[in-house]
């Protein structure tokens, strides 16, 4: 019996070991792109042709789809908030608590989710695609290296245009909830907007972007190091898509957490 | 002069290269031969340092390729061309920008210039007219040739040929091979060519050398090999299914029996 539970703690125990050294191996991955992403960046001439071209493939194409799932979580909060303000005859509050939450949270969060979801997993395909076709070691045999020649556009274009899109989706969020509390709840337009202005301070809009340029970071090494490091083939180029968006997501939420906390302690 | 020394490589406890030791002479055309996944592939990106030895070292006129890093290894890549197995084109560039690719990247050549040499190297091949084609419009064979014309365009001093008549019809082949002489015989081109054909081995080579189990078990000049007494040799240049190699190959009795019980259910009344 003894030996039994000894055996079976050493399993349990060596797995845990097992998964502590697979998770410090990732996060130094990671850290190590990101790191070679920067150098390469700083010390080799940007290609502005592809700048150019990542930029329309993240910026261009995604604000529709950000702009439409920011107007319905407007429309939401508004909603959802109204239940509890019209109990207090405050619906007037509305205003404020939806545009500090787009502002904030709601903008910045789920323009990174979209991002992470659209070209994240694009990213990753794409890339693991040229490791699985031996484009990546073709790349190399013409000495240029793969992370200044596929990576820094990329990061480069998602530090510019996730922002944009986080402004973009701030503005339709507050829209989204402008409909809702001046047509069914019945606000006056001009006081709806005195509302949403007047609790907005400087530091609300630049927590959000600050947010946005790290969820950027997130989602560029994330989903270029998962493609990177594909193998096998078909399956593996699922694969790499699948780990790219989840592992954003999941990174994207912790950090969001991160930040919230520190400007709450830092900041307040 | 490239200089492979006692090479070890594994990839998760599986050991493809066991003690590789072979000197391809400058200006040489060194044919390897052996099986699919006997390592032939691996030993190539060794040579150009896209894998990194476990034990061993390559030595191109001196240079540890292993221990070579940043601008001295994009150095010594751009004395090299590789023609990739798969031909390894850029999806997203056309042929013209996939041939001129490192002469874009490398080089400060005009674009007259360049479109000059990009068209010289498409016709070497006989693709002189696909310039603006995408890889995903070509057939596997002109892939290949594409491929060729890239790792020709910086005119290497070295050339590395990963299967280069595979899945090109038998006269495009007999091409290539002259090309390949040509390179030799006129610039000089040290090449180490990997391929399964025998024609285009014995035709091309200064030497062929054997790759099996992880070694070099034969080297020779194509004659040497031709009149080699070493039996898995002449399994393999011959290409029997009968000899010392066995490994991956389906039992024999199993189709016997299979046969005998009427095979595909094809049965003759």
């Amino acid at each position: 019996m003894i030996t039994r539970l000894n055996s079976s703690f050493l399993q349990t125990t060596a797995a845990a070991g097992a998964w502590v050294v697979e998770f410090c191996w990732y996060a130094g991955s990671l850290a190590l792109l990101f790191v070679q992403t920067l150098g390469g960046w700083l010390t080799r001439p940007l290609r502005v042709d592809a700048l150019a071209y990542e930029l329309w493939k993240v910026g261009v194409r995604s604000w529709f789809i950000v702009a439409v799932s920011s107007l319905f979580i407007g429309m939401v909060l508004a909603f959802q908030s109204a239940y509890q303000m019209q109990k207090l005859a405050a619906e007037v509050y509305i205003a404020s608590l939806v545009s500090l939450s787009v502002v904030r949270e709601i903008g910045p969060v789920i323009t990174a989710l979209i991002v992470a979801g659209r070209v994240g997993s694009s990213i990753a395909a794409e890339l693991g695609t040229m490791k699985v076709t031996e484009q990546i070691d073709a790349l190399m045999t013409l000495a240029a290296d793969p992370v200044s020649y596929l990576v820094v556009p990329r990061f480069v274009a998602l530090l510019i245009a996730l922002p944009i899109l986080t402004l973009w989706a701030d503005a339709i969020g507050i829209l989204g909830g402008f409909l809702v509390g001046t047509m069914k709840l019945g606000i006056l337009p001009s006081l709806y907007w005195k509302m949403t202005t007047l609790p907005l301070v400087f530091k609300d809009l630049f927590s959000g972007l600050l947010k946005s340029v790290i969820f950027a970071m997130v989602i560029c090494i994330v989903s270029c190091f998962e493609g990177f490091r594909t193998e096998g083939g078909a399956e593996g180029v699922g694969r790499a898509t699948t780990m790219a968006v989840v592992t954003s997501f999941i990174l994207i939420i912790a950090a969001d957490c991160l930040c919230t906390a520190m400007f709450y302690f830092i900041w307040r | 002069m490239i200089s492979i020394q006692h090479i070890f490589k594994s990839f998760n406890d599986h050991k493809v290269l066991d003690g590789v030791d072979l000197t391809i002479n400058k200006g040489e055309t060194v044919v390897v031969i052996g099986r699919s996944g006997c390592g032939k592939s691996v030993l190539l990106k060794h040579i150009i340092g896209l894998i990194k030895p476990d034990e061993g070292t390559v030595l191109i006129d001196g240079q540890d390729v292993p221990r070579l890093t940043g601008r001295a290894l994009d150095q010594l890549r751009l004395r090299c061309g590789m023609l990739f197995q798969s031909a390894a084109l850029f999806d997203s560039m056309t042929v013209f920008e996939n041939v001129s690719f490192a002469l874009r990247e490398h080089t400060t050549m005009a674009q007259d210039a360049m479109a000059q040499r990009v068209h010289e190297r498409l016709q070497l091949v006989g693709l002189q007219e696909a310039d603006d084609l995408y890889p995903s419009e070509l057939s596997g064979g002109m892939r290949k040739r594409v491929g060729l014309a890239r790792a020709l365009a910086i005119s290497p001093e070295i050339i590395l040929y990963d299967e280069p008549t595979t899945g090109i019809d038998p006269i495009m082949s007999d091409v290539i091979n002259d090309l390949i002489i040509t390179l030799r015989d006129r610039l000089k081109v040290t090449s180490v060519v990997v391929t399964h054909d025998m024609r285009s081995a014995y035709k091309v080579a200064d030497r062929i050398a054997m790759l099996y189990n992880g070694q070099i078990i034969a080297v020779g000049t194509p004659e040497q090999i031709r009149a080699s007494d070493n039996a898995y040799v002449q399994q393999f240049i011959k290409g029997e299914a009968e000899g010392p190699i066995q490994e991956g190959l389906p039992d024999r009795r199993v189709l016997t029996r299979w046969s005998a019980r009427g095979g595909l259910g094809i049965r003759q009344e």
